[in-house]
């Protein structure tokens, strides 16, 4: 192996710049993403534990289409598709007006897909409460929204903040395909030092090593609310 | 770009043949080398040797925290530096595919084998079975028959993930439609035929998986 090893350039201008920033779009997709999908997502888990067939049908049928497209034709058709589909005057204020494309659409693909993950963990964790606590709460007087609003979703919702740190970690994983339509995020940005620098191991390491950290980091820090969450007297509450 | 004309797709559908089974064979070629890899790190992982179990843990967690793109840029460096000449992109891919793969396929496993109940690898060392044959005959036949479903769920997904050899230019189903979307400039025909075909496969491929789910719960 003929490799000229150059640790150097990982902190030498302009590359550390370019980490440092290919680093920041990565939260900024990532996080803005996440609220996309954590929002929608609740919505659509909701939906699909209710009475209503139609709200029911609705949540499964989005679930079924987005999960079953690859994620990066899914940015595709956002990204060259979508904008030709629409009237066209909407459809040139997307392509030239509006603000920052790739980066709008690389939220919105990655949100939108991320929905359809984050509703089955949710409907997974109301479904988990248990018929027992939705009879007594119907028996107490409880609306079916009552119920959910007051004992479904706040039990739920601690029981899934393990699936959905993964989910979240998911989205931080996926961010890197932003890069295919232009978003210079932190894959992309080592590819580019190694395309300008040839020194492809370090720029690779580099971000091989950022991207564990911050899994780690995120998994410690989600434990620790998850303990602190814990619904008492449930089997491996610890009392 | 005028009306729409789906007449590309049918002039193209060798092309596109083609380009399906590259990604064919990258799903199976990468579910093949993961579940077996990944059957090797999920006994490494339970394993009473710490060392193993800490070398397999650290793998296992280490792919699972990395993007499958980087994984792909790694190894699209890294094999050809390796063998000290280029290999085309499919080898690089294909090795990098079954790697990341065998860490998701480990843990699934894991949880397979886990399910199985302790008794039964009890019984079989009482029998006089070595540690390799009470897996061999007893464990892991019947943690493989519980898995079934979730690791063709996983084929799923890997099916879906091969798309990503598009940031290598690997030629295939997605790269070869792209191709033909630029050059015949049918950019909207070309998706919607790629995500239909995704959909429909993915889609007819997870009912299957249910239904099996179903009866094998019977």
């Amino acid at each position: 192996m003929n490799y000229n090893w150059d640790w150097s350039i990982l902190i030498a201008e302009p590359y550390l710049g370019w980490i440092v920033s290919g680093l920041g779009w990565t939260i900024v997709v990532s996080l803005l993403a996440w609220v996309v999908a954590f929002s929608l997502g609740s919505i659509l888990g909701i939906m699909r534990t209710t009475s209503s067939s139609l709200l029911r049908g609705i949540a499964t049928f989005y679930v079924e289409i987005f999960r079953n497209i690859p994620l990066l034709v899914q940015f595709f058709l956002w990204f060259f598709i979508f904008p030709e589909l629409l009237p066209v005057d909407a459809g040139t204020w997307v392509k030239r007006e509006m603000p920052m494309p790739e980066f709008t659409t690389a939220i919105i693909a990655l949100g939108l897909y991320t929905a359809s993950r984050v509703c089955e963990q949710v409907r997974s964790g109301i479904e988990s409460v248990g018929t027992g606590q939705v009879a007594a709460a119907r028996a107490l007087g409880l609306t079916e929204w009552q119920t959910m609003r007051y004992i479904l979703v706040p039990v739920a919702y601690r029981r899934v903040i393990p699936p959905l740190t993964s989910e979240f970690l998911t989205i931080f994983k996926n961010s890197s395909l932003a890069l295919t339509i232009g978003v210079i995020e932190l894959t992309a940005v080592t590819r580019q030092i190694e395309e300008y620098t040839f020194q492809g191991f370090e720029a690779f390491t580099a971000a091989t090593v950022i991207y564990s950290m911050i899994t780690f980091f995120v998994m410690w820090l989600m434990k620790k609310i998850e303990v602190r969450s814990r619904v008492h007297g449930m089997i491996g509450s610890g009392g | 770009m005028g009306a729409f004309d789906f007449s590309v797709i049918f002039d193209n559908l060798p092309f596109l043949l083609k380009g399906m089974q590259t990604t064919l064979l990258l799903t199976a070629v990468a579910m093949f080398g993961g579940i077996v890899l990944g059957t090797l790190l999920a006994l490494a992982r339970m394993s009473s040797f710490t060392f193993l179990s800490v070398v397999a843990t650290s793998y296992i967690n280490f792919f699972r925290s990395l993007p499958l793109i980087l994984v792909i840029f790694w190894f699209y460096f890294l094999v050809p530096l390796a063998l000290g000449r280029p290999v085309g992109g499919l080898y690089s891919v294909l090795v990098a595919f079954t790697l990341f793969e065998a860490a998701y396929y480990a843990e699934i496993i894991r949880a397979g084998i886990s399910s199985v109940r302790s008794g039964q690898a009890a019984a079989a060392r009482a029998l006089g079975m070595s540690y390799g044959q009470s897996m061999r005959f007893i464990v892991l036949p019947q943690a493989f028959r519980a898995m079934v479903p979730i690791l063709l769920t996983q084929g799923i997904v890997l099916f879906q993930d091969t798309s990503l050899v598009y940031v290598v230019g690997l030629k295939d189903f997605l790269v070869s439609a792209e191709l033909i979307a630029n050059r015949e400039q049918r950019l909207i025909e070309m998706f919607s035929f790629v995500a239909l075909v995704y959909l429909a496969i993915c889609f007819s491929a997870s009912q299957g998986v249910k239904f099996l789910e179903r009866r094998m719960k019977r």
